[in-house]
C-alpha cells in the first residue's frame, strides 16, 4: 500500500526519529510512506478564525497533492494531523471559505475529498491491528505504558473524528497489539502547556508535572506520544519518566529499530 | 463609542463564528481551562464580556496569550458556544492592529535552547504574530 506522507517541520529536525521510526515501521507493514513534493509547515496550529486564509493554504496544497494522486494522506506529528484535519473539515463544511481558498488554487478546484490519517489510524483502520499484532517479533511484554494523547489528536471532536475525545482506546489497543500493558489515567487527554513555553517555561512546566505525576500514580513505566511539543515539554521538567514516540515503540516491537538511521 | 463597541462585537463574531448568547453560564469552559491560573479574564468571562460590550478590556489583557489553544473548552461546553474561538477572535483584532504583534522574530534568539522544536516556534509565531 502507498500513501502520501507529509512529515512537518519538526520531522526534518528536532524530531528525526520520529519520522525514522515511522518510515521502518510502516515498511515492515507493508506500506509505504511517500512524501508529498513541496510541502511548506503546517505552522504548527490552526487559526480558527473563518477570515484567515493565508495561513491554511499549505495545508490545502498538501490534500490537493494528494488527492492528485488518490491516495490518502498521513500524517505523523500531532500537530500538523490537527491542523491539516482542521482544515480540510472547514474545506468541506464551510463554502466561502472553500471559495476563497480555491482562488489560490488554479484552474482545478479542491473541495475536501481526501482521507486524512494519522499514523494510529493508519495502523488502526488500513493496516489494522491484528496485521499488527501478527508483524511483532519483540513483544513488549511486562512494559506498563501510558499513552499521553495531549490535546492536539482529540479536539476538536467534530474536525478530528479519531476516537471517543474523553474516552480515547486508539493508542491502549495499540499498546496491547505490541504486547504492552496500557495505563490508563485521568490527565492523559490534558494539554501538557504546548507553545506557552516560549514564553513562559515555568506555566508549561507545572502543566507536564501534573501529568507525569498522575502517570506515575497509576502505575506507568513510560509515556508514550506522537508530538514533539509534548514529549519537549514533559522531558523539560527534568522528570526520569522515559517519554517515548508511538513510532520508536512499534520501531522496537516490529524488531526494525537497529536500523532506523540506515 | 456605542457604534465602536457594536463594530467590535460584530468583527469578533464575523472572525469566530461564535454566538455568545448561546451560553447558559455554567462556567465549564473555565473550570476545565489548563490556564485558568494564568488568566486575568477567563474563558467563561471572554464570552460574557463580548456578549456585553465590554471588550477593550479584553483587547488589553495578557489573558489572550494565556490561552493554549487546546480546545478543552470547545469540547466539553454543553452549548457548543466554542470559547476558545471567541479568544483567538479577539487575540486577532489585538495583533492585527498595526505594531500590536506580541512577538517579534528578535525576541526568539533569548528563547532558543538546543532541545526547543521548530514547532513551538512556529505556533507561537502563529498565535501571537501576523
Amino acid at each position: 500500500m502507498k500513501v502520501s506522507y507529509f512529515p512537518g517541520c519538526t520531522l526534518k529536525n528536532k524530531a528525526r526519529d520520529l519520522d525514522e521510526y515511522a518510515r521502518k515501521a510502516a515498511e515492515a507493514l507493508g506500506v509505504t510512506l511517500e512524501e508529498i513534493d513541496n510541502w511548506q509547515c503546517c505552522g504548527g496550529v490552526f487559526t480558527t478564525a473563518n477570515d484567515e486564509i493565508a495561513t491554511k493554504l499549505s495545508s490545502v496544497r498538501a490534500l490537493k497533492a494528494a488527492a492528485d494522486k488518490e491516495q490518502p494522506l498521513v500524517t505523523v506529528c500531532s500537530a500538523c494531523h490537527n491542523v491539516i484535519k482542521q482544515t480540510n473539515h472547514a474545506m468541506q463544511q464551510n463554502s466561502s471559505f472553500s471559495t476563497a481558498v480555491n482562488n489560490y488554487m488554479g484552474e482545478e478546484p479542491y473541495k475536501g475529498e481526501t482521507e486524512v490519517y494519522h499514523y494510529l489510524e493508519l495502523l488502526r483502520d488500513l493496516v489494522g491491528y491484528d496485521a499488527v499484532k501478527a508483524k511483532v517479533v519483540k513483544p513488549l511484554k511486562g512494559l506498563k505504558v501510558a499513552a499521553y494523547y495531549g490535546c492536539l489528536l482529540l479536539r476538536p471532536h467534530a474536525a478530528m473524528q479519531m476516537d471517543d475525545p474523553e474516552n480515547p482506546q486508539i493508542m491502549e489497543d495499540l499498546f496491547r497489539a505490541l504486547g504492552a500493558e496500557p495505563v490508563v489515567y485521568a490527565r492523559r487527554n490534558e494539554c501538557c502547556g504546548g507553545y506557552i513555553t516560549m514564553e513562559s517555561p515555568e506555566f508549561a512546566k507545572a502543566k507536564s508535572m501534573d501529568i507525569i505525576a498522575n502517570a506515575k500514580a497509576a502505575g506507568a513505566d513510560m509515556l508514550v506520544t506522537a508530538c514533539p511539543l509534548c514529549r519537549y515539554n514533559l522531558l523539560k521538567t527534568g522528570t526520569d519518566m522515559p517519554v517515548v514516540y508511538i513510532t520508536e515503540l512499534l520501531a522496537e516491537a516490529l524488531g526494525v529499530k537497529e536500523n532506523a538511521d540506515d | 463609542m456605542i457604534n465602536k463597541t457594536k463594530n467590535l462585537q460584530q468583527e469578533m463574531t464575523r472572525i469566530s463564528g461564535v454566538n455568545p448568547r448561546k451560553c447558559m453560564k455554567c462556567g465549564k469552559c473555565s473550570a476545565t481551562c489548563p490556564a485558568y491560573d494564568e488568566m486575568e479574564y477567563h474563558p467563561h468571562q471572554f464570552v460574557s464580556m463580548v456578549e456585553n460590550g465590554d471588550i477593550e478590556p479584553l483587547l488589553d489583557s495578557q489573558s489572550l496569550y494565556r490561552c493554549l489553544t487546546c480546545f478543552a473548552c470547545v469540547d466539553r461546553c454543553p452549548r457548543g458556544v466554542e470559547p476558545a474561538k471567541l479568544i483567538e477572535a479577539v487575540r486577532l483584532v489585538a495583533i492585527r492592529r498595526q505594531g500590536a504583534n506580541h512577538m517579534t522574530a528578535n525576541d526568539v534568539p533569548d528563547m532558543l535552547n538546543e532541545d526547543l522544536p521548530q514547532q513551538a516556534i512556529v505556533s507561537a509565531f502563529r498565535k501571537y504574530t501576523k
